[in-house]
């Protein structure tokens, strides 16, 4: 094992003390699926040493058990003893792309999701396929039907695309309705321009509204996240360091994301940068600033809207949400501002959606068995809307609640926000 | 392990069902103790018929098989130090029934306890043995193990639940003990050896389990000790006082500085002890006074101070408290380990004395904190394995809080059982005529050896 002294691996104080008391099993979405030892933290903490130490080889099963793994974190935070299996599986598939580095991801996380007009291109189709009325036409033919299950559920996962993404439509500097009392930026995710963007245009309407003008630069790259998740965290640090570079040319206190993952990866940038000369400061005044939309609104005087919807609302907690950012209260007291809606707290809120970024294209047993779970939960409260701050659960939550034929919305909490805001204008809010 | 057998076990229980990977043996190579041993097949039944073909392969085969739960037990008694079969029992996991007018429940071994708690809950019944492993331990685990837990103080242990048995032999037959009535004294009682025979005697598939009515009311209070014996003498007084209270535990200072650690709960850094003390009942009143007797003795005792759970967020806080103990140890150094002796309860205060000593002695930190009302104690010494020299004082200092044990008339183990690590005391404790005696059960239930070899008994 000396090529591995080479390498950026875990030190063994991240996995030493496991004591294997198995704590974590019970919260584990992918045990609890399989109830099988291999699908468990505790598993995954074992291979992990194992496989460091020598005892196994690092073969393409034991990454494989890495890749299984949801991020979801809940392991983490169950661990009495204070080890991360979450963190450990991320970080052995980190070691394995630097013994074996695959070529499609050099390509997919460094030329493409790196370059934003490059996703705009890539997913043109997508936005074509909607724009002609094609969705809809697959739709009434039911040819969904002739596809196999995954691809159908697949496609059940996006939203409606929009015709343009938004960072070719939001303008640099939105200036703030009335008085401007905040300055922000607002951190434009992939996944809210390219597929979202009503939701992002939501959230910098509502920001306006309550005295904020927002800076919105557009040459963000992707946050990191899909690359970590793949094993290039070296992708991550490279992404951090523009995403930091951009933002310390506007003059801003906080810096605001919608979107949860985002979020998440952003306020790690002073972690992740810690040991790098010349970044450790920057990249942790970077990571104060940044905030979740709901955590931002919630510390502000915030306009209370006086229009209603009236409905039943559930609440889905992001992992990159309530367990990356501990943000889970702001929302919830989000949606109990809105007149008209009710709110029902769902079991297991905080359990994993079993999205884990791509999770239903890599491994879609597990995750629709984890997605059926949530949608269980979910029609438990016999709600009309679940929301989330999360992009990627909103498309798996979306895909699950149609396979299991509901008619229940998914939204963004600063999406009724800011519909409550139009009702009050008289601009009925329609159901689509 | 032979190909012709793989396909001939997946042809029981499917491919799905049969694991031989190099990865997978090595996840089925422990449980929560530092032991490991890999299998050369991991199998996953899901009925008791699977469980049966299984069993009469492996027979034939003179294959071992090493049932185990969730593999959270604490004596190395799931680790297959023999290879040959590790039998999951995980994925059988359904509730069949929960028979609300005879207030019973058949459940399959494989359940999850905090999910049978939770689903008879829903009923208003209750499921009241409680390990602090609920959450990561299967029913057929405490079975096997007759698992305690805190509030066997007022409402007994495992076995106290157990009205009858699905098993299967080691030749594959299968045996039904018990059966859905309270009293049974027909025959042995087959049921009672089955409990707590560590998967020795017989594969457990399926029990029937008694349920109580649910207590409605709960009243929780945390006592400070600046003194620990005054804690221990405490508890004697609360008993003596004729109140039994659903738990009783005792939590000393270094436990309190892990727990608090882990979790911030602002539980106070400067006691060397505390209580934590839970009364139950459907009669508000009733508990309400009992607690408030409690805290009256308490402060005679030479409490510090008393404080009671003021809503039901703060006591399942302290009980998650509770139960992250043993495992929040870890923290504070490389390695612990854990025994759970137990002594008449009105030793407790001199059992305690002796531990301070010994930790004194062999220069090594003993932890304690464990079920107190009921006399179990869970010392747990803190060391590093690294260290030659003080590997060698934590072997000696076990053997110590055994005989202190031993000495007060109590015995090794409450609750974890045998296993293998306690397999070296476990003659000094009962006695050659017990041993022979228990021997040659084993025999009879099992003559090829191939339940679980190894465990409980030292070898010939
Ligand atoms: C943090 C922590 C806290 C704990 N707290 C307590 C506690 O408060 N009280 C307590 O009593 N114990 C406690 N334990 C010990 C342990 O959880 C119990 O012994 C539990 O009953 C084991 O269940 P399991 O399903 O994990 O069984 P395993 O560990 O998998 O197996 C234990 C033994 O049972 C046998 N077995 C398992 N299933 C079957 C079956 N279906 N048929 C036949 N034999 C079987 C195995 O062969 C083995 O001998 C704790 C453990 C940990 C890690
Ligand atoms: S990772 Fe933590 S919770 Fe899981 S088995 Fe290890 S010590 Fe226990
Ligand atoms: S991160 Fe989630 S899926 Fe992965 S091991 Fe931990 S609990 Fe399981």
């Amino acid at each position: 094992m000396t090529e591995l002294n080479l390498l950026k691996i875990p030190s063994e104080n991240e996995y030493l003390n496991c004591i294997r008391c198995g704590l974590c099993l019970a919260v584990c979405p992918t045990y609890r699926e399989y109830l099988d030892e291999t699908a468990s933290p505790r598993g995954r903490v074992a291979l992990a040493r194992k496989g460091l130490e020598g005892e196994l080889e690092l073969s393409s099963n034991l990454i494989e058990q890495m890749y299984a793994c949801f991020a979801c974190m809940a392991c983490n935070d169950a661990c009495p003893v204070g080890i991360h299996p979450a963190d450990l599986a991320i970080e052995m598939r980190f070691v394995q792309e630097q013994i074996k580095p695959a070529a499609w991801k050099e390509k997919l996380f460094g030329g493409l999701i790196g370059r934003p007009a490059k996703m705009e291109l890539a997913t043109l189709p997508l936005r074509i396929y909607e724009a002609i009325g094609l969705r809809k036409l697959v739709y009434a033919l039911a040819i969904r039907r002739l596809f196999s299950s995954q691809l159908r559920d697949m496609e059940a996962m996006l939203p409606h695309q929009p015709t343009r993404p938004l960072r070719q439509v939001l303008p640099l500097e939105t200036k703030a309705v009335g008085e401007t009392r905040y300055r922000v930026g607002f951190f434009l995710g992939c996944a809210q321009s390219l597929m979202f963007s009503e939701e992002s245009a939501a959230t910098v309407r509502v920001l306006a509204r309550n005295g904020c003008t927002i800076i919105t630069p557009k040459e963000t790259v992707c946050c990191g996240m899909p690359a970590a998740g793949y094993g290039r965290q070296d992708l991550v640090e490279k992404h951090a360091k523009q995403n930091i570079a951009l933002f310390e040319k506007v003059d801003v206190d906080t810096i605001i994301t919608d979107c949860a993952t985002c979020g998440s990866k952003l306020k790690e940038y002073g972690e992740i940068l810690a040991h790098v000369p010349d970044w450790a400061e920057r990249s942790a005044a970077f990571s104060t600033k940044v905030q979740d939309i709901s955590q931002f609104l919630m510390s502000i005087p915030l306009e209370k809207p006086t229009g209603r919807i009236d409905a039943r609302v559930t609440y889905h907690d992001p992992c990159h949400l309530k367990r990356a950012q501990g943000i889970w209260k702001e929302p919830r007291n989000l949606l109990k501002m809105i007149a008209g809606l009710e709110f029902i707290e769902m079991p297991e809120s905080d359990w994993c959606c079993g999205s884990a970024g791509s999770q239903l294209i890599t491994h879609y047993e597990t995750s629709t068995r984890v997605m059926d779970r949530k949608v269980e939960n979910i029609r438990s409260t016999r709600a009309e809307i679940v929301s989330s701050g999360c992009p990627g659960c909103q498309m798996q939550i979306a895909s699950g609640i149609r396979r299991n034929n509901l008619a229940i919305e998914v939204v963004h909490p600063v999406q009724l926000l800011d519909r409550a805001y139009h009702n009050l204008e008289g601009d009925e809010w329609k159901k689509d | 392990m032979e190909k012709r057998l793989i396909a001939e076990f997946s042809e029981i229980v499917t491919t799905k069902g049969v694991l031989y990977s190099p990865e997978e043996l090595a996840v089925y190579s422990y449980d929560g103790t530092f032991e490991e041993h890999r299998p050369d097949l991991v199998i996953l039944p899901q009925s008791t018929e699977q469980v049966q073909k299984v069993v009469k392969i492996a027979a034939r085969e003179r294959i071992p098989v090493v049932t185990r739960g969730m593999a959270s037990g604490l004596t190395a008694a799931s680790v297959p130090f023999n290879g040959g079969i590790a039998l999951s029992m995980t994925r059988m996991n359904k509730i069949l029934e929960i028979d609300t007018n005879n207030a019973i429940a058949h459940v399959e071994a494989g359940v999850i306890t905090a999910d049978l708690q939770a689903a008879v809950e829903k009923q208003n019944l209750f499921y009241p043995p409680d390990p602090s492993s609920i959450r990561h331990s299967t029913i057929g685990g405490n079975i096997a193990c007759n698992a305690g837990g805190p509030r066997c103080l007022k409402y007994g242990v495992t076995g106290d639940y157990v009205l009858g048995l699905t098993a299967v032999l080691a030749d594959g037959q299968v045996i039904k003990t018990g059966g859905k009535v309270i009293k049974d004294v027909v025959g042995y009682d087959l049921t009672a050896l089955l409990t707590g025979s560590e998967g020795t005697l017989a594969i457990i598939t399926e029990a029937l389990l008694r349920l109580i009515a649910k207590p409605k009311y709960q009243r929780t209070a945390l006592v400070e000790f600046r003194d620990l014996n005054d804690a221990a003498q405490t508890v004697n007084q609360i008993l003596a006082a004729g109140i039994v209270p659903a738990t009783l535990e005792l939590i000393d200072q270094t436990a309190i500085s892990c727990i608090e650690a882990a979790m911030h709960l602002g539980l106070p850094l400067d006691m060397e002890a505390v209580l934590l003390i839970e009364c139950d009942g459907s009669d508000l009143e009733t508990v309400q006074r009992e607690i408030d007797q409690i805290e009256v003795i308490c402060q005679s005792c030479g409490a510090d101070k008393v404080s009671i759970a003021k809503d039901e967020n703060e006591r399942t806080q302290l009980w998650k408290a509770r139960r992250s103990v043993s495992p929040a140890l870890a923290r504070m150094s490389p390695n612990k380990l854990g025994e759970d002796i137990t002594v008449p309860r009105e030793a407790i205060p001199e059992a305690i004395r002796r531990l301070k000593k010994l930790s004194s002695e062999m220069d090594l930190p003993i932890v304690i904190f464990g079920h107190a009302g009921d006399g179990n104690l869970h010392p747990n010494i803190l060391f590093d394995k690294r260290d030659p020299q003080q590997w060698a004082r934590v072997e000696q200092t076990v053997a110590a809080e055994f005989q202190i044990a031993l000495d007060l008339g109590g015995t090794l183990s409450g609750e974890h059982g045998v296993g293998i690590l306690k397999r070296p005391y476990i003659q000094n404790a009962l006695g050659k005529v017990s041993i022979d005696l228990q021997k040659g059960i084993k025999k009879t239930f099992d003559p090829l050896n191939i339940l679980n070899p190894g465990k409980i008994f030292p070898d010939d």
